[in-house]
């Protein structure tokens, strides 16, 4: 094995005492090329001290992020980067781009390691690489976390190749270069760029060399706040979805859905004349309903309109809010731990349907031919899509290419490939390229939910410690069957987590315990309920976060102390503490308000990340009742400060960014948006019946602060604030209100919308816009 | 199906379709012009807002036969300077605060906000707060206070 090690700077200490080497390889190619394995490594459990300690539960021992880590070590492809003889770099993102940053944020990896300027790293989405097995699904937080050696390690490989070269060629040791700004230099004057190296640099075999990573101390770029690399495409249209793509002869499709999740087609009894309508080319029957294609989408929704179908039954043609409530409560696990000889709070919390549903809805484009098929979309689960679209097409899988495009928006919703298998499906039947495109109304209506869930919780309190805190969560089962499944529940089985399923594992893996609360035990249930489900941003953790925090403000009340003295002396780190200090600091916890307003402050752990945010909420009622044509106005949070520890912050521009999209979620799940199951489908089928935080919702004062570095490491922070800000803003409401809220979001009670009807299953587009010009 | 003539970002533009077609389609299905965003079809969402003379729209609940050939449709693609090429300043700003997220929506908050200044404007007064309560342009990654920040910044060199 060669040794490649990169020059060593002045007052730098010996890499063999202080750095960790690093695994890579050189790759054969006719320009300098190199590569990493995916992999990580496993973090040490968290000690935990003061009050009464808690075992440490699962997630404190091994978290969601680190169990994708480990399953990805033994299987894992490799990652690679090429150096081009322009200079620039290219590499191909195993993970999905859907607005959270991953392509900057791995740029920046790449151009600090290297010392290039970012604007000659290019990034982009790799297509699915069966060989990548599990290590190309983005989700869990996981991205940076899992590739932040693997790409710095393939960076530092070119490097040290670079000045190897330069200082042969040169006849000087390669510790004398020093290299800036995409060109080496030595100590005579002898200047070369990176791309003037491409070819010399080149490996003529492949193989395994060692490499040292830049210490932080040294880190320029990293921890730098930096602007998204496609924020210019973004301003000026030129950024491209799915449906921005030009595909030969790829019409635009739709469907025409059922007025019940999972109905199927019995017959139509129009097919010829909406065949025979201006534009259309295609009407056929598939599982989900029936597929139109036409010259335009204003032309499919026509002819989606126009069907006249008759309707089998769906899966869960009887459900409504209340029966789906019925089943849960009655599936609720018990508690265990009575209340003797100590006081307790028992206290239930009922969570409504929620919708993952991004602005960009579901969409691919397929051109399904005899012998392949070409698939293109924002697809998180890359290798699954392309399996089960070869399975269903009966076809090999190197066969079908599936392409994964810049997605607008995710929350969950794309790690299903749910539009793919459809196009796919369409384009085989039609023998055509299609563009499908589900209506806003199919994407609310049968696009996948985050399910209904009820959180029971009893904490028993004695001489001023919390003795035992329990949480029984028991939700509408949460489909994850996006293939990482098996390997999951099979890393899972060896962890000390027990024998438990997949959805389990996920909760236990995820749901930690940062309150020393004694005795600790969370478990959930799930009912196995036939609805379109998925994870939504944050998972579990923002129900049953907020639950846990709605009670920590009532043990506060009970044991006479303020409901952030009280969380700083349960909290089990000094990391813990500085977040939830810091934001009661810049949020200045405990200001006058006036009645009717008031403060709350909560706090959340995962991903190896803290966050902290503190909320101020207007529940007056010249504030509630503001009149606003078809939204709902309702308390409004004035004011949210949210502190974020992401252990090692790469991008504190991105992670900021996505912090204020966490917070502006959160408003939403504590406030006004849920879905309305009624008769075995949401009634909710437009933004402005689903009511998502709105320019009138949201915070007018709304500051992030993130935290410097505290371990070298990033966690995961993509969704981490969702729990914390939901928390935040139920736990204001309460203390404003008086009353601890229960049910939320706390408008589901009342339903503020006129539903549109289920057949024809989408709305017709008005025709009034120019008297709305402004 | 019948012929209709119109000029979008500065070029005359004919094309064949039925009357009834939505301009949001006639642009983004039959001239490619894709930045105007699908995200709802029914004028809630606002990712497709686009400008006629001058004003906030949103195409995909404007007939194209209401479309006249005196008409000028301008989309995020046509608000740059067409001479120097350089971005107009809320494209500058939207940069500056780094506000897009996925960005769908983005280029209807541009657009939007645009026509939100000068519309405040010719009322004689700055965008506030007020203001950006009446901008109903979705963003589901909640990129909202940047989007204030941002309007703000261009508003100062508009
Ligand atoms: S697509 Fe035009 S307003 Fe939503
Ligand atoms: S940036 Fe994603 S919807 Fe606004």
């Amino acid at each position: 094995m060669a040794h490649q090690r990169r020059s060593r700077r002045p007052g730098e200490q010996s890499p063999a005492l202080e750095r960790r080497r690093f695994l890579g390889y050189l790759l054969a190619a006719p320009t300098l090329a190199v590569a990493a394995r995916l992999g990580g490594d496993l973090a040490a459990p968290a000690p935990a001290s003061a009050a009464i300690p808690s075992l440490p539960g699962p997630a404190d021992i091994i978290d969601l992020g680190d169990a994708l880590t480990l399953a990805a070590a033994p299987t894992s492809g490799l990652i690679a980067i090429q150096l081009n003889r322009d200079g620039s770099v290219s590499f191909a993102v195993p993970r999905a781009e859907v607005g959270q940053g991953i392509t900057t944020t791995i740029a920046m990896l790449i151009a600090e390691e290297l010392d290039l300027p970012l604007s000659k790293v290019g990034v982009n989405l790799a297509d699915a690489r069966p060989e990548l097995v599990f290590n190309q699904l983005t989700g869990g937080s996981n991205s940076v976390r899992s590739l932040f050696h693997p790409v710095r390690t393939a960076a530092a490989v070119a490097r040290a190749r670079l000045l190897v070269t330069a200082a042969e060629q040169w006849k000087v040791d390669p510790a004398t270069l020093t290299m800036s700004e995409g060109v080496i230099r030595s100590r005579s004057g002898h200047t070369a760029s990176y791309g003037s190296l491409a070819e010399a640099a080149a490996s003529p075999r492949t193989e395994e060399v060692s490499a040292t990573l830049k210490d932080p101390s040294e880190f320029t770029l990293i921890g730098r706040p930096t602007t998204r690399i496609d924020a210019l495409d973004a301003v000026t249209g030129r950024k491209q979805f799915t449906l921005d793509l030009q595909v030969p002869n790829a019409l635009p499709t739709m469907i025409c859905r059922p007025p019940t999740i999972n109905g199927t087609v019995r017959s139509v009894a129009n097919l010829a004349e909406v065949t025979a309508m201006p534009g259309v080319t295609d009407v056929v029957t598939v599982s989900s309903g029936v597929a139109v294609r036409a010259a335009t989408f204003g032309q499919c929704i026509d002819a989606v309109r126009a069907l006249r179908v008759d309707w089998g039954p769906g899966t869960v043609d009887g459900e409504t809010d209340a029966s789906v409530e019925e089943k849960l409560r009655a599936a609720t696990l018990p508690l265990a731990v009575p209340p003797v000889l100590t006081q307790s709070i028992d206290a239930e919390f009922v969570f409504a349907f929620a919708s993952n549903s991004a602005l960009e809805t579901n969409c691919a484009i397929a051109d399904v031919r005899p012998d392949g098929a070409e698939i293109w979309s924002g697809l998180k689960s890359p290798i699954v899509a392309q399996e089960q679209i070869a399975a269903m097409l009966g076809l090999p899988i190197p066969a079908v290419k599936v392409h994964v495009v810049t997605g607008g928006g995710s929350f969950g919703r794309k790690l299903f490939s749910d539009a793919a298998l459809e196009a796919a499906e369409v384009s085989k039947a039609m023998g055509k390229p299609v563009k499908l495109m589900w209506h806003r109304a199919d994407d609310s209506r049968h696009g996948r939910t985050h399910p209904m869930s009820i959180s029971r919780i009893r904490a028993n309190y004695a001489l001023g410690n919390v003795v035992s805190y329990e949480q029984r969560h028991t939700s509408v089962t949460t489909d994850f069957g996006h293939g990482l499944g098996e390997i999951l529940t099979a890393v899972a089985a060896k962890l000390p987590v027990g024998d438990v399923g997949f959805s389990q594992t996920v909760f236990l893996l995820s749901q930690s315990m940062p309150y020393n609360f004694g005795a600790t035990t969370q478990l959930l249930n799930e009912v196995p309920l036939k609805f379109h489900t998925a994870s939504m941003r944050n998972v579990y953790s923002p129900n049953v976060v907020c639950a846990r925090e709605l009670v920590i403000d009532q043990l506060a009340a009970k044991m006479g102390q303020d409901p952030l003295t009280f969380r700083r002396g349960f909290l089990k780190e000094d990391r813990f503490r500085a977040v939830l200090d810091k934001a009661a600091e810049v949020g200045e916890w405990g200001r006058e308000l006036p009645d009717g307003m008031a403060q709350g402050i909560a706090f959340h752990w995962e991903y190896k990340s803290a966050s902290a945010v503190l909320m101020e909420i207007d529940c007056r009622p010249e504030t509630v009742n503001r009149k606003i044509r078809d939204a709902v106005a309702g308390p409004r949070v004035t004011r949210a400060v949210a502190v974020v520890d992401a252990g090692l912050p790469i991008n504190p521009r991105g992670l900021e960014a996505q912090t204020i999209g966490c917070v502006n979620d959160g408003i939403a799940l504590a406030l006004t948006s849920s879905l309305h199951i009624d008769n075995g489908l949401p009634l909710e089928a437009s933004w402005d019946n689903y009511f998502y935080t709105r320019q009138w919702n949201t915070p007018p004062e709304l500051e992030v602060v993130v935290m410097p570095a505290t371990t070298g490491e990033p966690g995961g922070a993509g969704e981490l604030a969702v729990a914390s800000s939901f928390a935040a803003a139920a736990c204001a409401y309460g203390r404003a209100v008086g009353q601890m809220p229960t049910r939320f979001p706390i408008n589901h009670g009342t339903l503020s919308f006129e539903p549109k009807p289920k057949v024809p299953p989408v709305p017709e587009s008005p025709v009034d816009g120019l008297a709305y010009t402004f | 199906m019948s012929q209709h003539t119109f000029t979008v970002n500065g070029k005359q533009v004919t094309v064949d379709t039925d009357d009834k077609v939505r301009l949001l389609w006639v642009l983004r299905d039959l001239l490619g012009i894709t930045g105007p965003k699908y995200g709802c079809g029914i004028n809630v969402c606002k990712a497709c807002t686009s400008h006629i003379n001058g004003k906030a729209f949103n195409p995909c609940s404007v007939p194209v036969s209401a479309i006249g050939p005196d008409d000028e449709i301008t989309t995020i693609e046509g608000i740059a300077d067409p001479a120097t090429g350089a971005l107009h300043p809320m494209q500058e700003a939207w940069l500056e605060q780094d506000v897009a997220q996925c960005g769908y929506c983005q280029p209807g908050q541009i657009m939007a906000a645009i026509a939100k200044v000068k519309q405040a404007r010719s009322e004689g007064r700055e965008i506030s707060d007020a203001d950006f309560d009446e901008i109903r342009n979705i963003c589901r990654c909640g990129t909202y206070s940047r989007i204030r920040d941002a309007v703000r910044t261009a508003a100062a060199k508009m």
